[in-house]
């Protein structure tokens, strides 16, 4: 039993990055109308970012937690002032194939200076260790992840659902030209929610870097999961994401128990079966 | 909103003129390079990407519908076809570890071509019943997702030998007389299968099927309201796409004599709408272009490692932002031609 514990522990933390990053391209797509493929490389960068903060800083886990998301998040809103905001009124397609490139570029930028292997990065001191719950043992930065997710995916579904700032965030959703009209700097918003959702990546990236190692190609199979999680959920709410995320990280998981030859495909196979059974996703509108 | 082919002309019979004098010109010219000294491996494997890129053109310069995912047709047409030849017999399971085998002799090259071909058809129709359910950045996504399913499960099934591949497939005799393993008959092969697969396209976007695909793309609603069953259409040609592109893996199995992961990575998909973008999205050379400017690139750049992916997708981010209607979508749009 302890080894099915172990595994559905290991799809929770999973499905706590699948949540984030899901959550950070509904927040995106809402506000762009833009499927951000270079989440996966934005994620990564996160990694790194911790990574360099503490080899040149000195600054350790709990500096990086604000300052990769910060760091990468400004990186994601220049990418979106000089490049993205000139696709508004193109074919969503276009926003596609041009994260796509921004992808390959960051990628492959990565690749040159660290090559492919992982670089190591230790858990803080203050999360080593593990409690034993009788169970099973838990690892404390593993328990850490999976509730600091939680609090962040929540915190981010507050901020746009119960707060003044979301509710602009949301009406620009709707209809950028009437609330425009109101007097609210739109495209200031949309740079604004870019940053946000790629800042969620990062955070995701940092919380990632202990576990996974931090490695140029860290992202590059995440997304495509993540792409099949925000199919499976529809990108019409967040809640909506943030649960599918998690609820597939534990499937997963459990399948690396029970059929361990199906861990890597269990969740595109589940994607054609809500497919066939329900297309639109499990709480997404037609699109 | 602005369509990814909104610079399309539309078809008309001088149009149709036209691209049939650059057909006969393209054919002329490719039927001359083993008498040019250009390096025949080289334009073999253009030729093969080019076909390849066709089809996913098809798809989503006539129908709209962007596929992320045309490596597993490749990767499929390859594997098969590498397998028929070098081994023959076809295992299959029945139960996780139980396995169903039928001792076949390895097949003779044209049975390998049709047998690739045939199961590309299959998946296609599979994979195409799935993701025609949603449009747009959906599909994109689905046959993304499809497709890494796809990379995972010949990762891990015995035939293709996984990380190592379908090494050493031999060429053979085609029809029992043309002898593959020289390289001028195998030129010729492989450019009459290229010319059969643009023809066949060619063919399909300028009929009656290609107008009703077209006015899928321009408004899908409407062409409903007309009658037409449009679900029909997007599989009858994504399930097109899907064999042409199997097909050309195929072919590609007797240039480069094996089969193997790169196929059917994320990445190779991503090369085959750079090609087509390169070309020119919705032209029908664009791709034949484009496979060929990507493909030089590769060659040239070869020694650079990783920059060529870098490369890569600063040509993408270019070819986004400042040159969306590509190579020969820019010439067609300077001379108010089709091409």
């Amino acid at each position: 039993m302890a080894a099915l514990y172990a595994q559905l522990l290991v799809g929770l933390i999973n499905g706590s990055f699948y949540a984030l990053l899901s959550l950070g391209l509904a927040v995106i797509f809402g506000m762009l109308n833009i499927i951000n493929f270079a989440h996966g490389a934005l994620y990564m960068m996160g990694a790194f970012c911790a990574y360099f903060v503490l080899s040149l800083t000195g600054l350790g886990y709990w500096w990086a937690l604000i300052i990769a998301p910060i760091i990468v998040g400004i990186f994601g809103m220049i990418l979106e002032r000089t490049m993205l905001k000139w696709l508004a009124g193109l074919d969503h397609l276009y926003g596609l194939l041009l994260t796509f490139g921004l992808a390959l570029i960051i990628q492959g930028v990565f690749q040159n200076f660290f090559g492919s292997s992982g670089l190591p990065y230790a858990i803080p001191d203050e999360l080593k260790g593990g409690m034993n719950l009788g169970f099973m043992y838990l690892p404390i930065y593993r328990g850490w992840v999976i509730i600091f997710s939680l609090i962040v995916c929540i915190a981010t579904w507050f901020l746009i659902e119960k707060t003044r700032l979301g509710a602009y965030l949301r009406a620009a959703t709707e209809n950028p030209t009437l609330v425009r009209a109101f007097g609210i700097n739109v495209p200031r918003m949309i740079t604004l929610t870019y940053g946000l959702g790629v800042g969620l990546a990062a955070l995701a990236g940092v919380l990632s870097a202990p576990i996974n190692q931090v490695r140029p190609l860290m992202g590059e199979n995440v997304i495509i999961v993540v792409f099949a999680v925000v199919v499976i959920g529809g990108m019409g709410s967040i809640m909506g994401s943030v649960i599918t995320g998690f609820a597939l990280g534990v499937i997963e998981g459990l399948t690396k128990y029970f059929y361990p030859e199906a861990s890597n495909t269990v969740v595109f196979v589940l994607m054609v079966l809500v497919l066939l059974v329900k297309p639109t996703g499990l709480t997404g509108r037609a699109a | 909103m602005t369509a990814l082919t909104d610079d399309t002309l539309p078809t008309t019979p001088r149009a149709m003129r036209d691209e049939m004098i650059v057909f006969i010109v393209m054919a002329l010219l490719l039927a001359a390079v083993p008498f040019s000294g250009i390096y025949p491996f080289f334009v073999m494997q253009a030729l093969c990407f080019a076909l390849l890129a066709c089809a996913f053109n098809l798809l989503i310069g006539y129908g709209g519908l962007l596929s992320f995912g045309h490596a597993m047709f490749l990767a499929t047409g390859g594997y098969v076809t590498g397998h028929f030849l070098k081994v023959g017999a076809i295992s299959l399971p029945y139960w996780p570890g139980m396995w169903f085998t039928i001792p076949f002799p390895p097949f003779s090259p044209e049975m390998g071509i049709i047998g690739g071909t045939a199961v590309s058809c299959l998946l296609a129709v599979i994979t195409g019943y799935v993701s025609i359910r949603r449009q747009g950045i959906y599909f994109a996504m689905i046959t993304l997702a499809l497709s890494q399913l796809l990379y995972f499960i010949y990762l891990q099934a015995p035939f293709t030998h996984g990380e190592d591949g379908i090494q050493g497939i031999p060429q053979g005799k085609m029809l029992g007389f043309l002898e593959l393993s020289n390289s001028t008959v195998l030129y010729y092969v492989v450019l009459a299968g290229f010319l059969a697969g643009f023809l066949l396209i060619f063919r399909a976007i300028n009929s009656p099927f290609g107008e009703v695909l077209k006015s899928i793309r321009e408004n899908e609603q409407r062409a409903i309201s007309l009658g037409y069953k449009t679900d029909h259409y997007k599989l009858l040609a994504y399930i097109l796409s899907g064999t042409l592109a199997g097909f050309a893996g195929s072919l590609k199995v007797f240039v480069a004599q094996n089969a193997s992961l790169t196929d059917a990575e994320v990445a190779m998909s991503g090369l085959i709408v750079l090609m087509t973008l390169v070309g020119g999205l919705g032209t029908v050379f664009g791709p034949v272009v484009g496979a060929f400017v990507i493909i030089a690139m590769q060659q040239y750049l070869a020694g650079f490692g990783q920059w060529v992916t870098v490369i890569q997708g600063v040509i993408f981010v270019a070819c986004v932002l400042l040159f969306r209607r590509g190579l020969i979508g820019e010439i067609a749009h300077f001379l108010k031609r089709s091409l």
